[in-house]
């Protein structure tokens, strides 16, 4: 009962959640924390894709951060050779981007677990590689777009409803709500049933009737254009882009933190974007160094993956909900007046609680 | 009807299944023998996860072989492994579903052939409660829903009573006696407990060392001398 009422207050407390950081937290924030959260809606998208890969189908990628470059360098190059309008030039991105993400993938249809992992970031490495050598389009002509030798390099442009930062902030998270909303389209329809059971099983999923390969390569599709559509996005919140700004080893860090945010939920993406991009710029705000992030995230994903294989996303609620009982449980242990009732008491208190938190 | 002949498995220099030859009728069948005795690499080659180094199966006149492994589900082909494999995240309702999802069947028969295979195995479970939450022995239900929804041609049951308590393998074995009359399916039941094989299947064959050592009524076929030797050494 209390479960279905919960899940009928959701669609409402999303919607506050959204209005609240569309029109709540640019009217709060500093622009440079602004910044840092256009960063955040761009990886929460990268994280729902990752999650879709390794919590949905069971497929582990670390080359997460290799894809999102080339949907970024894809959506730069189209920017400055055309004028189409902006979620024009991002779906074609995430179109693109999805062709080269499934060839990426490729192993996948035969590989798991490790290998996979291993095949997957020697790809990011030659991606990141050749975009070294390729650079980024900065207004120059020719396949790469790169000039070398300009020396004004024009601002890859924004769309012209989102110049400004909290404008251009406030785009991207609409565009994130759509590729989340996308995602749980997936996840709770046929392929969603699909990948659950390809994750539990491969045999089982065949013997069911489940054409593993096209679902592994729908997944592999579907993560690969939301991670162009971020890359999209990504080229014009920074307006000018670099080879050096996509590590091959940020995919490893992109991969503990959604493992901490959580893989099997969307919240989890939220909370590993917030981890990977807004951590940063607070700590950078107060004068620590970055660097101790890495240590931290590898507590995290310690912590994460010995007591709660579902993520912070799954893990905080509940200690919250049980903080909230216990708080609830010691304000009202003075009531009971007679010392022979008071353990019955409390037990019924303790779920009376639980209904009302 | 299924006809198999000179089936052979072999793995590296192990003959799983040597030159079997077997038609199985409809009703429930029963197959057993020892340990290693290639039950499950016969099942593994019904459902298309192994490839035979040699023979055919005819299963109603189309030959079984030449399918994709996933589309033998979508012709009839249904089975439950060794291991547990009813997805836990899934509510019972969708981990049937989908089996009906990818079968031959439309959309539009799809949640009274779900619930119809739930209440066909006597699942006492909320269709929309998640896998999960369920005991082994309903999980085990679960499984042979998926196996029996829609309108499955063969149904092949691998050791489906492993480690329940007897109340619960009886009523396993009532669901599995009544599999044939219910879906018209073929069903194949591997298993060790032979009072279950014998409550269940009309006739049964028995493999030893991949070699089919014995086939026919199931009475018969448990006092054989070979099948006896089989299981219990040299008398």
């Amino acid at each position: 009962m209390r479960r279905r009422v919960a899940v009928a207050r959701r669609p409402a407390i999303i919607a506050v959640l959204l209005l609240f950081a569309l029109f709540g937290l640019p009217a709060l924030l500093s622009l440079y924390y602004i910044d840092a959260l256009t960063q955040v809606a761009v990886y929460s998208m990268v994280a729902a894709a990752l999650g879709v890969l390794a919590g949905r189908v069971g497929l582990i990628s670390l080359g997460q951060v290799a894809v999102l470059a080339v949907g970024a360098w894809v959506a730069a190059r189209l920017l400055f050779a055309t004028t189409q309008p902006y979620p024009v030039i991002l779906v074609e991105a995430g179109l693109i981007t999805m062709v080269a993400g499934m060839l990426i993938g490729l192993p996948a249809l035969r590989l798991r677990g490790l290998y996979l992992a291993l095949i997957t970031l020697m790809l990011a490495g030659a991606i990141t590689v050749i975009l070294a050598s390729l650079n980024f389009p900065n207004g120059g002509h020719g396949f790469s777009g790169y000039n070398g030798a300009l020396v004004n390099i024009p601002p890859i442009r924004r769309p012209s409803i989102a110049s400004g930062d909290p404008a251009y902030y406030r785009y991207s998270v609409i565009i994130a709500a759509i590729m989340f909303l996308l995602v749980l389209a997936h996840i709770r329809t046929r392929p969603g049933r699909a990948w659950a059971a390809i994750r539990q099983s491969e045999p089982a999923a065949l013997a069911a009737g489940i054409n593993t390969t096209l679902y592994k390569l729908w997944a592999l599709a579907l993560a690969s254009f939301i991670t162009g559509v971020a890359g999209g996005v990504l080229a014009g919140a920074v307006h000018y882009l670099y080879s050096i700004d996509f590590p091959t080893q940020n995919s490893i860090i992109l991969l503990a933190v959604v493992l901490m945010g959580g893989v099997y939920s969307l919240w989890g993406a939220v909370v590993a974007a917030v981890l990977y991009q807004f951590l940063p710029a607070l700590l950078q705000n107060w004068g620590v160094s970055a660097d101790w992030l890495t240590i931290l995230f590898g507590i995290g994903v310690l912590q994460v993956l010995t007591t709660a294989p579902a993520g912070l996303a799954d893990q905080v609620p509940k200690d919250l909900a049980k903080l909230g009982r216990l708080l609830l449980r010691l304000t009202r242990r003075p009531q009971p007046a007679e010392p022979a009732a008071a353990v019955p008491t409390e037990t019924s208190g303790v779920s009376g609680g639980g209904g009302a938190a | 009807m299924i006809e198999v002949s000179g089936l052979t498995v072999r793995y590296g220099g192990v003959t799983s299944l040597d030159d079997m030859s077997l038609t199985f009728q409809a009703g429930t069948c029963g197959l057993i023998g020892p340990n290693g005795a290639g039950k499950t690499t016969f099942f593994n080659v019904l459902s298309g996860f192994v490839r035979p180094a040699a023979g055919t199966v005819r299963a109603f006149g189309d030959d079984l072989l030449a399918m994709a492994h996933f589309r033998r589900a979508r012709w009839g082909v249904r089975r439950t492994f060794q291991t547990e494999q009813a997805i836990s995240e899934l509510s019972v309702f969708d981990n049937v579903a989908m089996v009906h999802e990818h079968s031959r069947l439309g959309g539009s028969s799809r949640r009274k052939d779900v619930l119809d295979a739930i209440s066909f195995v006597g699942l006492d479970a909320d269709p929309d409660a998640q896998v999960r939450t369920l005991g082994a022995g309903q999980r085990r239900l679960v499984e042979v829903a998926r196996a029996v929804v829609g309108r499955p041609k063969l149904v092949l049951l691998d050791e489906p009573a492993a480690g329940l308590p007897d109340e619960e393998t009886s009523h396993l074995g009532d669901v599995i006696r009544r599999i044939p009359e219910h879906t018209q399916a073929l069903t194949i039941l591997v298993d060790h407990d032979m009072s279950l094989v014998s409550a269940c299947c009309e006739t049964t064959a028995v493999l030893d060392f991949g070699k089919l050592i014995a086939s026919g009524p199931t009475a018969a076929v448990l006092r054989n001398d070979d099948v006896i030797r089989a299981y219990l050494g040299v008398a």
